[in-house]
């Protein structure tokens, strides 16, 4: 259990830097995220991330890298629906990754 | 005395054995998954409905709306009661039993 | 998918009082990933697990419920409920809540995941498994 200071504010973070507290969440705490993984966050970025925290909103999950896949290319194209758009955008795995980035708890079953 | 029973009557017999040890006057509360004793129109419904007679029953909200389960499906008499109702309940009897 | 294996996983305990139900909807999920041929039985008090409009706000736990609709995401998409049991518990399908999932061999057509069966037509799908999982 650890901590993340943005701008003034501290939220909890699990020993892999997940957010405790989903609600907690907003975009400066996400760009802090992403920089801390090296990550400089971009339109196509927050595209991704804000897909996550839909699909959990609906679903209470974050979903599997296949599921994921599946989705983003029904809604934002095949040219996105695919693992190399996707591990473009976040090198160390899109569900995991990105999924930290959105505040969710790290995807069930991953490892 | 009020009775708590928080066990499936479709998998326990809980519900069953409270019934059969509950004298005229007493309360049962029900709550966690035994509010789905108190649901009408179940194989359990006649038995509780037969119960009703001598008996006050309680059901507890949390648990019902958790379980997605509307008061109007309810055995009428039963009596919805929230977090704080469940306290009045516990200090208005003398005693309590848990049929767990 | 020719040496997949057909999996079954059995639910037959009522949500949040115990806590079986999501571990077997967070197994389902897991085992997704490996792509075999998953079907879900529920009965007995299981069937309580997919009604429709739990709300576990007040009772302070997380609410799984929306979760069971993300099957048809992941590829579940037979989905058994016994009759038999539905009746017991003076439940009808329409107390449940609506499963579907896009067919992939019919255009993406959505079709329902949810068949009510028999206890003996149950039986049978039991028999033609080569895993059942219980829960």
């Amino acid at each position: 259990m650890g901590e993340l200071n943005v701008g003034g504010k501290t939220v909890a973070v699990d020993e892999e830097g997940y957010l405790e507290n989903r609600d907690e969440w907003d975009m400066d705490i996400a760009k802090a995220i992403a920089e801390a993984e090296g990550l400089e966050m971009t339109d196509n970025h927050w595209e991704v991330v804000n897909f996550l925290r839909e699909y959990y909103d609906e679903y209470q999950i974050a979903p599997a890298v296949r599921v994921l896949t599946k989705a983003i290319g029904k809604k934002l194209g095949k040219d996105k629906g695919n693992s190399k758009y996707l591990y473009e955008l976040f090198p160390y795995g899109p569900a995991k990754q990105a999924c930290k980035i959105a505040g969710l708890p790290k995807p069930t079953g991953c490892v | 005395m009020l009775h708590i029973v928080n066990k499936s009557p479709f998998e326990r017999n809980s519900l069953d054995s409270c019934l059969q040890h509950a004298v005229k006057g007493s309360a049962v509360l029900l709550i966690e998954d035994g509010i789905y004793g108190a649901m009408k129109g179940t194989q359990k419904s006649g038995t509780v409905e037969a119960a009703a007679k001598d008996l006050k029953f309680f059901a507890l909200s949390a648990d019902l709306k958790a379980r997605g389960i509307d008061q109007d499906r309810l055995i009428d008499g039963v009596e919805v009661v929230d977090y704080n109702g469940f306290v009045d309940l516990v200090a208005e009897y003398d005693k309590s039993q848990s049929w767990l | 998918m020719s040496d997949a294996k057909r999996f079954l996983y059995v639910n037959r305990k009522a949500p949040y009082g115990t806590i079986y139900a999501l571990e077997s909807l967070e197994v389902v999920l897991i085992g997704a990933a490996f792509e075999q041929d998953v079907s879900l039985a529920f009965l007995d008090d299981g069937v309580f697990e997919l009604v429709k409009d739990q709300n576990t706000e007040e009772l302070g736990v997380k609410n799984f419920s929306p979760t069971y609709k993300a099957l048809g995401d992941y590829d579940v998409n037979k989905i058994y409920v016994e009759k038999e049991s539905l009746e017991a518990r003076g439940l009808t399908i329409d107390d449940l809540q609506h499963l579907t999932y896009e067919d992939e061999d019919d255009d993406w057509a959505e079709k329902d995941s949810i068949r009510v069966v028999t206890a003996a037509e149950l039986a049978e799908i039991m028999e033609a498994q080569d895993i059942v999982l219980s829960f």
